[in-house]
């Protein structure tokens, strides 16, 4: 089983796909599900405090805004861990929510330089398409290992 | 109690900055809450289409659809708060077409900010009271004539001042610089009252603004209590006498500075700056300092010089200074730095606020600023157009609450 990151982090179709397939998905959910149920943090809605953007630092520099910074420290411990990727170019803006342009751009670079398998697909604009795309990432994510990484 | 006032947030990364509950609290605050409106996919896609401006970011295009909802009145709200990342350059070209967009389309008060990871709810405090004050009051700010005996206290950062006004009439003045707030209030009201030959129980109304608006108005019993940019526009078009029709005011203050368009006496699209102190009064007070004349000798001594002869173009007050210290050292004329400093100050409003209001005339300046002859100047060059400069600008703050004070008269 590898620790595949989704792009965009927020595809519930993506996420279960990867699951579907017997991989662990790394996306939004995750980074998200582990600052909610942290005890303590009273922000909301994301239980984000200032201190995530100051944790973002890692990623993005001081130069870069505060939201980014946010993001980044959601996603980038994710990124880090990740041992492959499916990322959908051009996705519809429907298709894993919303999110901040920027920050997808720098998600998109680190993956790309972590030197760990990546499939890039475009999003699918018909049927056919369609039917081509989900048939691109299963044929990647079967040549994933399927053993524990750890 | 009163219904609290629906403030619509347009926004991208405040949730991620850490600093929506900032922006909650502030609204809360000033009793109004802050929501999303809630609008279907398709009407987020229709609205940016429609809108025309192709931005990446999605929740960016998400703010655009909501921008569009409002305006076609399928959202129901009474005020708009736009808020975005400082430093994202595709959120600020949205944030100001937006604010526009709303400002030109409907009637709603909108007000923008770009915020960092370190705004807190008493940033955000006066913005958010100006926008409830503008749903909420739109008949007070209506007023367009002083009536009974009222006073204005105006408690600010560098100055506290007083009007007393009777039937319309400015019937005396106070003016101290603020050292320990109440004592410096309570100052400018005993020469207010000497000057009109009143006492306290004479006056049927008082209104306070300002930083120390808060424990100046406990300490009066103020009926009014009342943040300064909607009582700085309504105080600068009463007195400047446009109180009809569009305006714009420019107050540079000694430690924030506010760029107000103003549509009938009520304000409409406002910026309220104070990033840095290189761009506000405090830097005059600097340089009058390094000068060795009084704040009063500055725009005179600035009228006979040359700005342009003096580099100085800081975003900072340290910086600025360091620019006005080298100047001298090499030679430059006092007036010469006078001018300079002035002009400084004024291009900076220019460029960082003044960018973000639509330019409407007559422009308006005021607060203690306004008498520096040489940044009146020096703004005027840059906008081209001519400033207008109301007698008694300086008492700007104190005559607005006098004035709105007086709907608060018994009988009224």
């Amino acid at each position: 089983m590898a620790k595949v990151f989704i792009y965009p982090a927020t595809s519930l179709i993506l996420s279960d796909m990867v699951a579907r397939f017997g991989h662990e998905p790394l996306g939004s959910a995750i980074g998200i599900r582990e600052r909610i149920q942290t005890p303590g943090f009273e922000s909301p809605p994301l239980q984000i405090t200032p201190e995530e953007p100051k944790k973002g630092l890692k990623w993005a520099a001081v130069e870069v805004p505060s939201g980014v910074r946010g993001r980044m420290a959601v996603y980038g411990p994710l990124i880090e861990a990740a041992e492959a990727a499916v990322i959908v170019r051009d996705p519809e803006f429907a298709f894993g929510c919303m999110g901040c342009a920027r920050t997808n751009e720098l998600i998109l670079f680190h993956l790309r330089n972590m030197g760990i398998p990546v499939l890039e697909l475009d999003y699918p604009e018909s049927e056919d398409e369609g039917i081509a795309f989900v048939a691109a990432i299963r044929e990647f994510l079967n040549g994933l290992p399927k053993e524990a990484s750890e | 109690m009163t219904e609290k006032v629906r403030i619509a947030q347009l926004s991208c990364g405040p949730e991620y900055s850490g600093v929506q509950k900032e922006i909650n609290d502030a609204a809360a605050m000033v009793d109004a809450e802050v929501f999303f409106p809630d609008i279907m996919l398709d009407d987020v896609r229709e609205g940016f289409e429609s809108f025309g401006l192709d931005v990446r970011s999605p929740d960016l295009k998400l703010a655009i659809g909501r921008a569009k909802a409002l305006v076609d009145g399928k959202i129901d709200a009474d005020a708009v708060f736009i808020a975005t990342c400082f430093r994202c350059a595709e959120a600020a070209i949205v944030r100001n077409e937006l604010r526009r967009y709303i400002h030109e389309n409907s009637s709603l008060p909108v007000v923008s900010y770009s915020f960092t990871e370190r705004t807190t709810a008493g940033t955000l405090l006066t913005r958010m009271e100006a926008l409830t004050t503008i749903a909420r009051r739109r008949a007070l700010l209506a007023r367009e004539e002083q009536e009974g005996i009222t006073m204005g206290i105006d408690s600010g950062s560098s100055t506290t001042k007083a009007v007393v006004m009777k039937d319309n009439e400015i019937v005396g003045t106070g003016w101290l610089p603020t050292t320990e707030v109440l004592k410096s209030a309570e100052g400018v009201v005993d020469l207010a009252l000497a000057e009109a030959g009143l006492t306290m129980n004479d006056i049927q109304a008082i209104g306070t603004t300002g930083y120390g608006r808060y424990l100046v108005g406990k300490r009066f019993n103020a009926q009014l209590v009342q943040e300064e940019l909607t009582v700085n526009s309504k105080g600068a078009v009463y007195l400047a006498g446009s109180q009809h029709g569009p305006a714009t005011v420019i107050d540079i203050g000694g430690m924030d500075n506010k760029a107000i368009t103003v549509q009938d006496g009520i304000p409409g699209m406002f910026t309220m700056g104070g990033i840095c102190a290189g761009a506000s009064g405090r830097f005059l007070e600097m340089t009058a300092k390094r000068l060795g004349i009084d704040i009063t000798e500055l725009g005179p001594l600035a009228m006979k010089g040359m700005g342009e002869k003096v580099p100085m173009n800081s975003y900072c007050i340290v910086f600025g200074t360091q620019s006005l210290v080298n100047a001298l050292a090499e030679g430059s004329s006092r007036e010469d730095v006078a001018a300079a400093a002035c002009h400084s100050v004024a291009e900076q409003v220019f460029e960082q606020q003044l960018q973000e209001v639509d330019i409407k005339e007559p422009v308006i300046m005021v607060g203690g600023t306004s008498l520096i002859q040489g940044l009146v100047y020096a703004m005027g060059q840059l906008l081209q157009t001519e400033i207008v400069v109301p007698h008694h600008s300086q008492y700007i703050g104190a005559v607005g609450c006098a004035l709105l004070a007086s709907g608060f008269v018994k009988g009224e």
